[in-house]
């Protein structure tokens, strides 16, 4: 898993393995909602089956945002594989994305 | 504050503030940092931004029952609870209390993808739970600026934080901003531009190796507040700006004396000595005698059973101690005693404020009486003015404490004697001064009063002695249109004794002669008297002869009566015989 980013350039590892998000939201704004669109269809369609997604709103929950050092909402934390990485804003931009969650081979297959 | 002064007469309430806590910070600011406003603390690294911040909060939290949120950008709790447990303040004990919540909020920007519209209301949660979590009154942001670094939307980054001080504001938080400070700006991302209310600029700079920081209110809406640049510093037990009080002149002055511990100079001031609480400079050359002086005041002080603080920049105690013992004065028994603290350290030790602040504390510590500070001009090198406001804030503080202050300063040979000390001669109400005055080969020590505020105080010159038996001032030979010291009075004194012994010597034996005179004559009136005496007698014994030799004569012709007339009858003789 340490080997994360070298798997990822080839593809295969990264792929088999379970995606593991969090997506951080603060109620239901419309940042938050387009957010949580565009992550699903992004996932969908590029690791489809191989995710779990788990949304937590700091508005009912402010004390889990210290974990994650959360700052910017939304976030999106990827916790596995490792290592974690952060994405924030509303994900409209599938290309950081995908960069973001180091799925770079189906950028490069678009 | 020409606001501050519209405001009041619009009928507004003046600016509600909230202590610090902070030593003599509060004093400048005219009682706080506003009240549910931000204030922005900004300076460079190493300013003690962050010092300030947590005194902020910790003093809160202890004095003023304001509890308080601490949100560090840069370092993390234990991090910091370790770095100002040096300064006595304890982050997790606090904590523990509920008296203080802290977040850190760690941003990696490497960690971090920006896909589209966001917000910080991450931020905003965080806040609020840790707010809520103490109910905090105070919140302190250590360092807002990290956020540019992290996050490369600028545009929602300033909306953002625009939002984050009406958001403090709105909750009438009292907020405390560190800042970086920028090039040509303020703060490095305009912060100041959000935060309008109060500016606060902390600085350290370094002048001949040595730091000095300092302080200045840059902004302050709707107050009146000092404009100066005020040293501060940061020790042991926090943060401290100086002046410590006083930014008037109002304090009470005594009618009180205090004796020199020299009889003669206190002859030449009114004859009672130095004013108490009023402050003292002794000038002169080097070895002029002013260190003496100034232990004479110290050996009174303690004598009269007051205390004396007596802090040397030249000499170590002990050395003090053993010179003044030379001329008679014992120190070491008033050490004992613990009536008199002697302490020394060079002055380029430390920076000016750190001395005021050491000398402060020692006079809280030992709370003397009379604070000497010998010498003063050693402090002085290079920045007199800073010297000068560093002595005023110092007298401020000990006139209004009633602390008589005595300060030697050391003028240097080739230069005017009085010149050289205006830096601080207008601080000071007496002012006495030992010079030197070379003269047939020799050089000698004059003392005179150049100024005493509110005595009629002597204009003469004296020369004054050093003997093993302490210190004296002599008039100096003043006659004969010039004015001599050393053995050249000496020597007109002798000349002059010998001339009064000579004409002495003259009258001595006039009188000699008349009275021997006056004996001769007496002896004559003696003889004469004699004379008259025994005249007198033989005359009266004349005169008894005389009175004898006629009453015998009378009575020889009556017996001769008598006689003839025996004829008669019987009884006219024996009548006649009875009647003689």
């Amino acid at each position: 898993m340490r080997k994360g980013r070298g798997a990822a350039s080839t593809g295969r590892k990264t792929r088999n393995a379970l995606t593991e998000l969090r997506l951080y939201v603060a109620g239901q704004t419309p940042k938050s909602l387009v957010a949580l669109c565009n992550l699903k269809r992004i996932c969908d369609e590029h690791i489809p089956g191989k995710y779990r997604v788990h949304i937590i709103d700091l508005q009912k929950s402010p004390e889990l945002a210290v974990g994650d050092h959360i700052v910017a909402i939304p976030t999106l934390v990827r916790k596995l594989p490792e290592p974690i990485r952060k994405i924030i804003g509303d994900l409209s931009n599938t290309e950081r994305v995908l960069v973001g969650l180091d799925l770079e081979e189906s950028v490069a297959l678009n | 504050m020409s606001k501050g002064q519209a405001s009041r007469s619009n009928g507004l309430r003046p600016l509600p503030k909230t202590p610090t806590g902070i030593r003599g910070f509060d004093e400048i600011m005219g009682g706080g940092i506003p009240k549910g406003r931000p204030t922005i603390v900004c300076g460079g690294p190493g300013c003690g931004k962050t010092m300030f911040g947590v005194e902020f909060l910790v003093r809160g939290a202890m004095e003023f029952d304001e509890p308080g949120v601490l949100i560090t950008f840069e370092e993390s709790f234990e991090e910091m609870a370790q770095n100002v447990a040096s300064l006595g303040f304890d982050l997790k004990g606090l904590a523990a209390q509920k008296k203080l919540a802290m977040d850190f909020v760690k941003i990696e920007p490497s960690e971090i993808e920006e896909t589209g519209e966001y917000d910080l209301e991450g931020l905003f949660i965080r806040l609020d739970y840790a707010v809520k979590s103490v109910g905090a009154k105070r919140v302190v942001l250590d360092t807002v600026e990290a956020l540019f670094s992290a996050f490369s939307n600028v545009a929602i980054l300033r909306a953002e934080i625009r939002r984050l001080f009406r958001w403090l504001k709105d909750r009438n938080l009292t907020t405390v901003l560190t800042a970086e400070r920028g090039e040509g700006a303020l703060t490095r991302h305009g912060l100041e531009e959000y935060v309008s209310d109060c500016v606060i600029l902390l600085d350290h700079r370094t002048r001949q190796q040595i730091s000095t920081r300092r302080l200045r209110v840059v902004k302050y809406r709707g107050s009146a507040h000092g404009a100066d640049e005020y040293p501060f510093l940061i020790d042991e037990q926090g943060f401290s700006v100086l002046p410590l009080s006083s930014l008037a002149l109002s304090y009470k002055v005594s009618e009180e004396r205090v004796p020199t511990g020299i009889a003669d100079l206190d002859d030449m001031l009114e004859g009672k000595g130095y004013f108490r609480g009023s402050s003292i400079l002794i000038s002169g050359t080097a070895g002029s005698g002013k260190s003496s002086v100034c232990a004479m005041l110290a050996d009174e002080t303690c004598r009269r059973g007051e205390r004396c603080l007596y802090i040397a920049f030249e000499e170590s105690p002990s050395q003090l101690v053993r010179n003044m013992k030379s001329i008679g004065t014992d120190l070491e028994q008033w050490l004992r005693n613990g009536s008199l603290a002697l302490e020394a350290w060079r002055p380029t030790n430390c920076g000016l404020e750190m001395h005021l602040l050491r000398i402060h504390k020692l006079i809280e510590q030992h709370k003397p009486d009379v604070v000497i500070l010998d010498p003063v001009t050693n402090l002085i090198e290079g920045a007199e003015r800073e010297v000068n406001s560093m002595l005023m804030r110092l007298l401020d503080y000990l006139k209004t404490k009633r602390i008589t202050a005595c300060f030697a300063a050391l003028t240097s040979a080739g230069e005017s004697q009085e010149r050289t000390t205006t830096a601080i001669s207008s601080l000071i109400d007496t002012w006495i001064l030992v010079r030197d005055v070379e003269l047939n080969g020799e050089r000698d020590r004059c003392v005179y009063v150049l100024k005493s505020r509110g005595m009629a105080h002597s204009n003469q010159v004296r020369e004054f002695i050093i003997t093993s038996n302490g210190i004296r001032l002599v008039p100096a030979y003043v006659g004969a249109g010039i004015v001599l010291t050393g053995s050249a009075r000496l020597v007109q004194e002798t000349l002059e004794a010998a001339a009064r012994m000579a004409s002495g010597n003259e009258t001595e034996k006039k009188r000699r002669e008349s009275a021997r005179r006056r004996a001769a004559i007496q002896a004559q009136i003696a003889v004469l008297q004699a004379d008259l005496a025994g005249e007198e007698s033989e005359f009266s014994e004349l005169e008894t002869e005389e009175t004898t030799r006629q009453q015998q004569m009378m009575m020889d012709r009556q017996e001769m009566a008598a006689m003839r007339r025996t004829a008669l009858p019987n009884g006219h003789a024996e009548a006649a015989k009875g009647g003689a």
